[in-house]
């Protein structure tokens, strides 16, 4: 052990510097004890009752920098003399200015217009009521709020003439800015307002790939057109788009609305000066033709007639129009034993149009978001003969993130599907956009390769139909996800309708 | 147009609040986005949310809201003038010769913490109320003394605060609202009563400060009919490079400059000055307690006003934490535990030597110096062991928890934004952010002294428990 002794004569550090750089300088190692200070009586008088004097310290003047090391190491003196001259990292420039509420943050940007909020249900009323008293547009994707807290914030934003989206509003574009969960498209004349998140992208990607675009996509969270509710948001939203200069087309998205609601949505439709087309997915074609509005019963038609609506030429367009050959060649691979369908989907819409297509021809099929509590699925973790899943629902999202995002829940049943002889089909969607997962198909693939090989090995033949929702300007590769599905022997459809149909068309025995 | 119409006519300027990648999506269409440093609302316990959610209430908001205003404008128009020095005993209302005065909330000798208890045995001593250190912790547990906190008694004190009859105090008088503050003098650093220590150095120098430097700046004031004008004074050393709590070298030479033409007229031997000028010298602290009192002068008459949720005190006693809030008038104290200091050291000394968060000190901060003003002293950032960034962002974010800015004390390098004042306790259970506190760190052992320097916080529960209390007040 060794005591190291330099005066650095006439040199300054204050002495909180010098703190700073003593506690730096004890931390180093070998160093039993290591002092950095400026040669005061006071700290002259510190060294000697430590027992580190020395006649150099002794005779250091104020103005000088005493460095004194009790080492073991002969290089101590060097390191802690580093410490002195270190230079931190060069800072990025002036601080970014943080806020930590929502009060404050719009009193300070004057120009904030809009608040996403994705906090914790327990909290995000009081959030977004925070908004909207500041005059901010609100976009609430959190879930878990109440309905009479629902009420009020639609109430009040209503009242003060703001969009209100949500709350569980996960997909809206505004301004050709895609919020939470939605995709890159092109902007356009087309309006959605849409109750269902999955739903309304998929009209946005179906309208692109038309060659058609947005102008804006609302969202209205899921229970807007519940009677309670009463739509509050789908109805401003209407107004709002009617009043737009640049919406030429209407297009709403929801499951059926409540049938109050549903009354006061179509005397909108009824008054409002531009088309509207009308995608309830399993709603009533006659009422909403009679209130002069445009029916659609599946999503890539609402798509179409909005396209065309907008001005489109029908001649000019891919309608993507159902494989029938193939259609052919896949009934007579599947034993007929392989009689279901299985839909595993992580978008709920998506989910329940493939469901509905399906109903059409079959009355044994099962979900966990039946309508018809007979078709509900005893236990959501056993399939029965048709069976549609939907992971997003709260039976698969408990303290897990959506489907969208982890795609672990959904992997495990799939194989669990793959395994049953009785099951002809597997059907899933793949989400892409802003807010979903990077590689959606690439997570799966392995999952898709093994069952193929399995069904194989045990003789049969196992149909899997994966849907890609995306456009190619989203940053995952729409095309590269896609040739990774054909490349794993899966077959691709080119639409959430065309997934549904080819699913049913597959398991049809004896037509 | 309606204010949706207009929307889809302006670019998106987006708040961000929850999930961090929204931020990053938004960010990469070029919108502009501001992603919130948000926290669960008083740290998501349901009853501090259903008090926030009462105090908001329309018809009470408006009411606190005036009430808040009203405090907040007694504080910046507070003008605190240090008119004398004088011995406690013959200006601190309530003083008696067996009362012994302390930092932070109330606490019983038994409860104090080593530093305290030095202080307080090292007091007795130097009143000669007890022969020894022993014998003073004898007297201290038997009842014959009276403990009282220095805010019960119109006083601030640094670290234990321990102040007795002899003591001489800064008199500081708010001329715009008539009420006076008082402190005790520097010890200067870092052996000294107030950190604990107690042996005969430091009763010696009590004395020297009792005989000589107490009745010379008495004198001194005395011959100065005008007062020293603080809150001048302290807006020219934050103009200096002083946050005034742990920083106080621009500050102690004003008051040194204001000072010397009198103490040179005074009675005293040129030997007695040059001794008095040399003390001073010794050490930047010498015009610390002079902002204590400056603060506590300019809170006080804030304090009380009905409805305000505004913190009028922050103080602690090395075991616990306390507040006082405006709108609970009198001595009506919140507390929690108090907390450790994190910082520095001097050498020789580790963080577990620490005694907690000790002293009537952070009533600077209360104002909106210190820790507030951190942005000022770019000199001692070590203290928050960063960079002058992060200084700047210490001033910024106590902006987000109280009232408004204090336009007669400003900060340079934020374009002279004014200090931040009158915190709301309000705006800290939404935010869950705390008040920073620079502070000094002293050995938690009786008789040692000052061992370094931080910053701390105070603990939550505190508010937590003033914001209950206030809504069933109100």
């Amino acid at each position: 052990m060794t005591v190291q002794v330099l005066i650095k004569t006439n040199t300054y550090f204050d002495s909180v510097s010098l703190m700073s750089l003593s506690t730096k300088a004890n931390q180093i190692e070998g160093v039993e004890q290591a002092i950095i200070a400026m040669g005061t009586e006071m700290n002259k008088e510190v060294i000697r009752n430590v027992g580190l004097m020395t006649p150099e310290v002794e005779a250091a003047k104020t103005s000088d920098l005493m460095i004194i090391v009790k080492s073991e190491s002969a290089t101590a003196l060097e390191e802690v003399e580093e410490l002195l001259t270190k230079k931190k990292a060069p800072s990025k420039g002036a601080s970014e200015i943080t806020y930590a509420t929502i009060k404050s943050a719009a009193e300070n940007i004057p120009d904030a217009n809009l608040a996403v909020i994705a906090v914790n249900g327990m909290y995000a009323a009081r959030e977004a009521r925070k908004a909207l008293e500041n005059d901010l547009h609100v976009m609430m994707f959190s879930d878990n709020v109440s309905v009479e807290d629902e009420i009020k914030l639609k109430t009040l934003a209503h009242e003060k003439g703001l969009l209100m989206m949500g709350p569980d509003c996960g997909t809206a574009i505004i301004g050709n800015v895609a919020l939470c969960f939605a995709n890159s498209v092109r902007k356009g004349n087309i309006g959605i307002v849409g109750a269902s998140g999955t739903g309304s992208q998929e009209i946005s990607v179906r309208i692109h790939e038309f060659g058609g675009g947005i102008t804006q996509l609302i969202g209205t969270g899921g229970r807007d057109l519940s009677e309670a509710v009463g739509g509050i948001m789908m109805l401003d939203g209407i107004k709002a788009l009617e009043a737009d200069e640049a919406t030429k087309v209407i297009v709403l998205v929801s499951k059926p609305p409540a049938p109050s609601v549903e009354e006061k949505v179509l005397a909108q439709i009824k008054e409002c000066t531009k088309p509207v087309v009308v995608w309830f997915i399993g709603g009533d074609e006659e009422k909403v033709t009679k209130a002069g509005g445009h029916f659609a019963k599946m999503s890539k038609e609402a798509a179409l007639k909005a396209v065309l609506l907008a001005g489109a030429d029908e001649s000019k367009l891919n309608k993507r129009p159902l494989n029938i050959p193939l259609v052919e060649e896949v009934r007579a691979k599947l034993k007929p034993e392989q009689k279901y369908i299985r839909g595993l989907f992580s978008g709920g819409t998506l989910c329940d149009e493939a469901m509905h297509i399906a109903m059409e021809k079959f009355d044994n099929v099962y979900s966990n978001i039946q309508r018809d509590p007979d078709y509900r699925l005893k236990d959501v973790k056993v399939s029965q003969e048709h069976t549609f899943i939907d992971f997003g629902d709260d039976d698969f999202t408990q303290g897990k993130p959506h489907p969208m995002i982890d795609p672990s829940t959904r992997m495990e049943r799939f194989m669990k599907e793959a395994k049953d002889p009785s099951v002809g089909v597997i059907v899933m969607d793949f989400v892409l956009g802003f807010g979903a997962h990077e590689d959606p198909v690439g997570a799966m693939l392995p999952a898709i390769i093994e069952a193929k090989q399995l069904a194989e090995s045990e003789g049969r033949h196992l149909e899997i139909i994966g849907y890609v929702l995306g456009t190619e300007l989203d940053k995952q590769n729409l095309d590269d996800q896609v040739n990774k599905l054909l490349a794993a022997g899966a077959t691709h459809a080119s639409s959430s309708q065309n997934a549904g149909l080819l699913a049913r068309e597959f398991v049809v025995k004896g037509e | 147009m309606s204010k949706i119409n207009e929307l889809f006519n302006s670019k998106l300027n987006v708040i961000n609040v929850g999930i961090e990648s929204f931020k990053d999506d938004l960010s990469q269409q070029n919108a502009t986005v501001t992603h919130l440093e948000w926290a669960p609302p008083g740290r998501g316990n349901p009853e501090i949310i259903a008090a926030l959610d009462k105090l908001e209430d329309p018809a009470l908001a408006e009411k606190i809201e005036a009430a808040n205003k009203l405090a907040v404008e007694r504080i910046v128009n507070s003008q605190p003038v240090l008119i004398g020095f004088d011995q406690a005993i013959n200006v601190v209302p309530g003083m008696t010769k067996k009362t012994i005065l302390h930092a932070g909330p109330p606490i019983t000798w038994d409860k104090m913490n080593g530093p305290m208890k030095g202080a307080v045995t090292g007091a007795l001593v130097f009143e000669g109320l007890a022969k020894d250190l022993e014998e003073a912790a004898e007297l201290a547990a038997s009842g014959e003394i009276t403990f009282a906190p220095c805010h019960e008694h119109n006083c601030v004190g640094s670290m234990a605060g321990v102040t007795s009859a002899s003591m001489y105090m800064h008199i500081v008088e708010n001329k715009t609202y008539g009420n006076i503050a008082y402190t005790n003098l520097s010890e200067q650093l870092s052996k000294i009563l107030r950190m604990g220590a107690n042996d005969e150095s430091v009763i010696n120098r009590l004395i020297w400060m009792r005989d000589t430097l107490g009745p010379m700046l008495k004198e001194a004031m005395e011959l100065n009919p005008e007062g020293i004008d603080l809150r001048l004074m302290l807006a020219q050393a934050l103009h200096m490079g002083d946050e005034c709590h742990n920083r106080n070298v621009a500050g102690t030479t004003l008051l040194v400059q204001a000072l010397t033409p009198y103490l040179i007229q005074t009675s005293f031997t040129v030997e007695q000055q040059k001794e008095v000028f040399d003390f001073i010298a010794s050490s930047d602290y010498f015009s610390g307690p002079t902002w204590m009192a400056l603060s506590k002068c300019a809170l006080d008459a804030a304090h009380g006003i009905e409805n305000s949720t505004i913190v009028t005190t922050m103080a602690r006693n090395g075991v616990e934490f306390g507040i006082r809030v405006s709108g609970m008038p009198g001595f009506t104290w919140f507390t929690g535990p108090a907390q450790k200091v994190v910082g520095p050291m001097f050498a020789g000394y580790k963080p577990e030597d620490s005694g907690l968060d000790i002293g009537d000190s952070a009533i600077t901060e209360t104002y909106g110096i210190g820790g507030f003003a951190m942005a000022t002293a770019p000199a001692i950032v070590a203290l928050v062991g960063g960079t002058v960034e992060d200084a700047i962002g210490y001033s910024t974010k106590m902006k987000e928890i109280t009232t408004t800015e204090n336009p007669n004390v400003t900060i340079p390098m934020l374009d002279f934004m004014g200090i931040p004042t009158g915190i709301d306790i309000q705006k800290v259970l939404q935010t869950g952010v705390l008040p920073v506190i620079n502070t000094a760190i002293a050995h938690k052992d009786a008789g040692i002294g000052m061992i370094g320097a931080g910053i701390t916080y105070p603990p939550m529960e505190a508010f937590e428990k003033a914001i209950i209390a206030l809504t069933e007040n109100l």
